[in-house]
């Protein structure tokens, strides 16, 4: 009985001083800065603060652009993991408020939309800062547009991802056959969920309670 | 073996069924007896059993009552000890202060009696001479026989007269005067005296009022020694109101404490990392956690050290040297904690600025608008309380022992309760049991009732009319 106590307290012992299981999120923001969708970035600010707004010390946003060739950190507009301290992760967010504000105000139109490479750099980073729960956001209108010699049919692991499409905009084309439109996005959730990932859509941006 | 097989054993299922019925009721005929005594046994061996166990609880409860008699006993000569310890003090402080003072007021005493005496002396009132004009009188009128010319002397006598009057009346009005002089200055003397006594009268009353009670609380503590009944049911019933007091206390001391915590688990995030956890509990909160523990055993050390609790003997039984240098060493810690927990309710606020700066500024709202000027009166309070809260647990002590003490006595009551219940349960049992087995041998006789009727038919027609008493009974039983 003595033995099987010990043991016990032992586990106990043990769970307790094992690695702590993570609890923080990680969320990557991609801005479609493509001529067709250009003008919607104003939204992205709104976005991005609403983000920062909800996260707390140790979670880690990044916003990025989505512009011809998207699968490159240079593309990454702002990031940061925010400090243990609450005065110095509020003071980080300041900074990346002001940083986004910068990029809003010059952001440069893009001629093509690579949105799967911009969801590679998204799956790369987040998987890289090993957070509980990896959110991807993207502002588009979810219409890629891929320049000559960009091979993107590569198989996506959204396998413990959220991936929220914002403010999904309805193209010309989508206003004379809105099938076009529900086609775009059942396409997209498919490749998400095939990558075993989970999908939302969110177009009503007064309402962005439910998106962390 | 299924019933459809056992009712083709003849061409005709209902002679089948006839026929079965016939030789189930011939088995529990002839097993009747046994089944009997396996059905009485078996009822009697559980009643016995459930009953052994009754009593052994029983026991178990006689033993628990007589333990919580011991601590009730024990808590209660402990307690009345202490209270006549301390009226002793009081009684030993009275006398000490009134004696150290006696030489000095018997002095004083002594000192104002003599003046008293001396202006009384002084005081006497002199007996005026006896007059001399009487005789003056006589010799006048001797002379007015004599001579014709007395009245020139009768005038001269009456002029000397009256000047000696009123020099007589000066020197009288003058004595009285000293008199009162002297009278006057007595009264400091007698209201000082008046005082001097009045003191000894009250250390006097006060000693006959601390005697008195001692004398009460010996009866009761002789009582307590006794073992009397009045005196066990008295503190028993005590017990159990301390105990809901007590918890009520601590139940208000924990709210504090939760108060306490909020007030500086925010700000521990800013020492020890808003995200780090240990088990499924944030680092932050259980460092805050940790400073209130260590400032309620800081609390808990500094009442022992004073002897107002004692719950550790092992600081009871210190030096009163060691015992003064804990208490000031408690002291100071306990300011230092209460002084960091001021500095993080100040930090507090700081961060909650900041962070309502932030979000503020996130939403796109005017940050500028949130900084009010009455916030210092929040960070005041905030910080008041974090100085003032820990100073507040120190006396969590006091119903803390006395929860400790009582909860001995309520836990032993609830358990003799229980026990009792339990016992009382087991004895019905017990009897069910019992009167299951009687029962249970009716249910077994139930469809027996046509073998029994024709056995004491038979047994009645062998004895020519006379069944047994004990045949007799049988069939009764069989039947009933």
């Amino acid at each position: 009985m003595k033995r099987l106590l010990l043991l016990l307290a032992g586990a106990l012992a043990l769970q307790g001083c094992g690695p702590p299981a993570a609890r923080n999120t990680g969320v990557y923001l991609l801005v479609d800065t493509s001529g067709s969708y250009n003008r919607q970035v104003g939204k992205a600010e709104q976005i991005a603060l609403y983000t920062l707004t909800r996260l707390q010390s140790s979670d880690s946003i990044a916003v990025a652009r989505i512009d011809t060739a998207s699968f490159t950190e240079k593309d990454i507009i702002a990031k940061a993991t925010f400090d243990d301290r609450p005065s110095t992760a509020n003071a980080q967010k300041r900074a990346f408020a002001s940083r986004l504000e910068k990029f809003i105000d010059q952001s440069p139109p893009a001629s093509y939309t690579d949105i799967t490479g911009g969801l590679l750099q998204a799956i790369e980073f987040l998987n890289e800062k090993h957070p509980a729960r990896k959110e991807i956001l993207i502002l588009s209108d979810m219409k890629e547009e891929l320049a000559k010699g960009y091979v993107r049919d590569v198989p996506l692991d959204f396998r413990g991802f959220d991936v929220v499409a914002l403010n999904v905009t309805k193209l010309r084309a989508d206003n004379f056959d809105p099938r076009l439109y529900l086609a775009r996005l059942d396409q997209w959730r498919d490749r998400v969920e095939k990558g075993g990932g989970h999908w939302r859509v969110i177009n009503d941006l007064d309402h962005l309670d439910g998106m962390l | 073996m299924t019933l459809s097989n056992l009712l083709t054993i003849t061409p005709w299922p209902a002679v089948s069924a006839a026929i079965l019925l016939l030789l189930v009721m011939a088995a529990l005929y002839f097993a009747r007896g046994t089944a009997h005594q396996l059905l009485l046994a078996a009822a009697g061996a559980l009643s016995k059993g459930l009953r052994v166990a009754s009593h052994a609880i029983i026991h178990g409860q006689a033993r628990l009552a007589a333990r919580n008699r011991e601590v009730l006993l024990a808590a209660g000569r402990e307690s009345k000890e202490r209270i006549v310890e301390r009226e002793f003090a009081r009684v030993a402080d009275t006398v000490r202060k009134d004696l150290a003072g006696y030489p000095d007021m018997h002095r004083r005493l002594s000192e104002s009696i003599q003046r008293i005496e001396e202006d009384q002396e002084k005081a006497a009132e002199v007996p005026p001479e006896a007059p001399g004009w009487a005789q003056a009188v006589k010799v006048v009128a001797d002379l007015d026989k004599r001579n014709s010319g007395g009245g020139e002397i009768l005038a001269d006598i009456h002029k000397s007269l009256v000047k000696a009057h009123e020099e007589a009346m000066d020197i009288y009005r003058k004595a009285s005067g000293e008199r009162h002089a002297l009278l006057r200055r007595m009264m400091p003397d007698w209201r000082q005296v008046r005082e001097a006594l009045a003191h000894v009268g009250k250390s006097v009353e006060s000693v006959i009022g601390r005697s008195q009670t001692i004398d009460r609380h010996m009866q009761e503590y002789e009582a307590i020694v006794r073992g009397e009944d009045h005196a066990l049911s008295v503190l028993s019933s005590s017990s159990i109101v301390y105990f809901f007091i007590s918890a009520l206390v601590l139940a208000v001391a924990t709210a504090g404490t939760a108060v306490n915590f909020t007030l500086i688990a925010r700000p521990m995030a800013e020492m020890v990392g808003g995200t780090n956890f240990i088990g499924g509990f944030r680092t932050a909160d259980i460092a805050a956690l940790v400073v209130i523990m260590v400032e309620i055993s800081m609390g808990l050390f500094l009442m022992e050290s004073l002897r107002i609790t004692r719950l550790f003997p092992v600081i009871s039984a210190l030096s009163d040297k060691i015992r003064v240098r804990m208490v000031i060493v408690t002291f100071l810690i306990l300011l230092l904690m209460a002084s960091i927990e001021a500095g993080l309710a100040y930090m507090r606020e700081v961060l909650l600025l900041d962070e309502m700066a932030t979000n503020a500024l996130l939403r796109g709202d005017n940050a500028g608008s949130i900084a009010g000027s009455h916030l210092w009166i929040t960070t005041a309070a905030q910080m008041g309380m974090g100085f003032v809260l820990p100073f507040a647990l120190v006396f969590v002590a006091i119903p803390l022992e006395t929860f400790v003490h009582s909860l001995r006595t309520v836990v032993g009551l609830i358990g003799i309760a229980v026990l009792n219940a339990l016992a009382l349960v087991l004895r019905l049992l017990g009897n069910g049991c019992r009167h299951f087995g009687a029962l249970a041998c009716r249910v077994y006789d139930l469809p027996l009732f046509v073998p029994l009727w024709i056995e004491t038919r038979i047994l009645a027609g062998n004895g020519n009319g006379h069944a047994t008493a004990a045949e007799a009974k049988a069939w009764k039983e069989a039947r009933s």
